[in-house]
């Protein structure tokens, strides 16, 4: 129950704040938002520390996890900042 | 301790979010963010024991494949890597989902399971397919045949009956209910994608966007983890909100881009009493009526991006600065196909965020200025969206290019747009068409004014 009333703060609190950005930034608020989502790495860690006897299968799958995980986080952040770089205001700084 | 970074961490993507709020402060907040993760993913590595090894090499392989795919793509792929980030997204939660599933599991764990694998595996093949129409390696027009629906009702109903069958007696790992589970939303996200046209790729790429946040918060239910479930509904939520601009920008409920399949019909209904003469116009003319404009507005869409024009376009509003002439860049928030993507193009090439504008900045001012530039931009400005009830784009907020006392549309040739609309605004009165190649136009045009 807790961890619902966390979520439903949480879901307004992104309406909030996402509102408020510019629809010139939605590109790089997208992928960024995707490496956040990548979240799921601490999810797979976890789920791999926490393995069942037997299934050799598992930490396959768990493997996988952290792979397509990981590919979002360092993807997103990198490619995200690398947009980013590209803003550049005319007084010549970013 | 672990708890209290996780807190940490949250508190980082949410400054990290607000920075985004602002090109001068987004890239530190994307660096913020990134520390989160880093701080959320150490405090969960400490305890790891004999899996080690696997872990590592994940992040080692992921983080090469990651790396790799971000530093090569060309701005004007950004659509295809976001897609196939949404659904890299979508099927890690599937697999930790999966590998998290132990036999006698309470109901309170397997029902987020379920969730976590049903909406993961609908991100992951729902974002496959948003990425082989994107990238064209698939026919972008809808996919509609008879039956689609009772289809989808049949495909829904069994996930629906087979996650009830797990979620009741989870058998672990194996559970053939969760197996199949895993299989029809694999089947479902396919089915949901192909009915929905090219030009509303924008849309569906947001609401994926949201999807694979909703399904890492899924994921963080499983294990009771709070940074997961912060975090994977702060992007749930900023999907959806994406989702609604792009709707909005439309004029079209998401009910209608998800199951209209928009552009497929279209094109004989709309505008099909759009006759006339369009006037085409030499570079040389172009560039007299440019050289005496004392203010001009660019209105780039994809075509632009098709051309790889952005350079030359920014050259040819620089040097329209330097003859004394006010410049500005009017971006619709669809054009292009995600939301944003124009803005990130006309940034590579180095044009300043401040000339960037919004529609609705710049069309109370459209009357006053001398010249609107459309290049490769077509449904954003057509202004049967204003005039003509019998439209699909009826409604539609566009770029009132047609009130500028000339307009230049750029264009290769006078076929319709993307969503296979007609459009009125060639056959203007004071439109003029400039055919050809957007960047051999813009070229032509930047080399007459070092010329002259």
């Amino acid at each position: 129950m807790e961890l619902l009333f966390v979520f439903a703060l949480a879901i307004f609190l992104g309406v909030e704040l996402i509102t408020k950005v510019p629809s010139q930034l939605h590109t790089p608020l997208m992928s960024g938002s995707n490496a956040i989502s990548g979240i799921t790495i601490v999810g797979a860690v976890i789920a791999l520390q926490n393995l069942p006897e037997g299934n050799i299968m598992i930490p396959i799958i768990g493997f996988l996890a952290v792979v397509t995980a990981t590919v979002n986080v360092i993807g997103g952040y990198l490619v995200t900042d690398r947009m980013l770089g590209m803003f550049k205001s005319k007084k010549g700084g970013e | 301790m672990q708890q209290l970074i996780y807190i940490i961490a949250s508190v980082l993507f949410i400054i990290g979010l607000k920075r985004l709020g602002s090109a001068a402060t987004a890239r530190q907040g994307n660096f913020i963010s990134a520390v989160g993760m880093a701080l959320a993913l150490l405090a969960t590595l400490v305890d790891s024991g004999f899996s080690w090894g696997f872990i590592i090499a994940g992040i080692v392989v992921g983080g090469a494949i990651g790396a790799v795919s971000a530093k090569r793509v060309a701005m004007t792929g950004m659509p295809e890597m976001v897609a196939l980030f949404n659904g890299s997204g979508g099927i890690a939660s599937v697999f930790v989902g999966w590998a998290s599933a132990k036999p006698g599991m309470e109901i309170a764990e397997s029902i987020p399971l379920y969730l976590a694998v049903l909406i993961g595996g609908v991100t992951f093949t729902g974002s496959v397919v948003a990425y082989l129409k994107l990238s064209e390696k698939i026919d972008g027009k809808p996919v509609m045949f008879k039956g689609q629906q009772p289809v989808n009702i049949a495909l829904m109903a069994l996930i629906l009956l087979f996650g009830a069958l797990f979620c009741m007696s989870p058998s672990g790992f194996g559970d053939p209910w969760l197996i199949l589970a895993i299989l029809l939303s694999f089947a479902f996200g396919v089915m949901v994608v192909i009915p929905i046209g090219g030009a509303d790729m924008p849309v569906v790429i947001a609401l994926l966007n949201s999807y694979s946040g909703l399904a890492a918060c899924a994921a963080g239910f499983i294990i009771s983890n709070t940074v997961l479930i912060v975090s994977g509904a702060l992007v749930g939520a900023s999907g959806i909100i994406l989702t609604g601009i792009m709707c909005k920008a439309m004029n079209r409920s998401l009910s209608n881009v998800l199951f209209s399949g928009f552009g497929s019909a279209t094109a004989s209904s709309g505008g099909a009493d759009v006759q006339g003469e369009a006037k085409p116009i030499s570079a040389d003319d172009t560039y007299y009526i440019l050289e005496a404009a004392s203010s001009v507005i660019f209105v780039p869409g994809y075509g632009m991006a098709v051309a790889q024009a952005q350079h030359a376009v920014k050259e040819l509003g620089a040097l329209l600065e330097e003859n004394g002439c006010e410049v500005q860049f009017a971006i619709h928030p669809v054009a292009g196909r995600m939301p944003g993507h124009m803005n990130v193009l006309l940034a590579e090439a180095d044009v300043p965020y401040e000339q960037l504008v919004e529609p609705d900045d710049v069309n109370p001012n459209m009357a006053a200025a001398d010249v609107a530039i459309v290049i490769g931009a077509n449904d954003v400005v057509n202004p049967a969206a204003r005039t003509d009830e019998t439209s699909p784009l009826w409604g539609m907020p566009i770029i009132n290019v047609d009130m500028a006392k000339t307009c230049i549309v750029l264009k290769r040739s006078l076929r319709p747009g993307y969503a296979g609309v007609e459009n009125p605004l060639f056959f203007c009165e004071n439109t003029r068409m400039l055919l050809g190649d957007a960047k051999a136009s813009v070229q032509a045009l930047v080399s007459q004014f070092k010329d002259g």
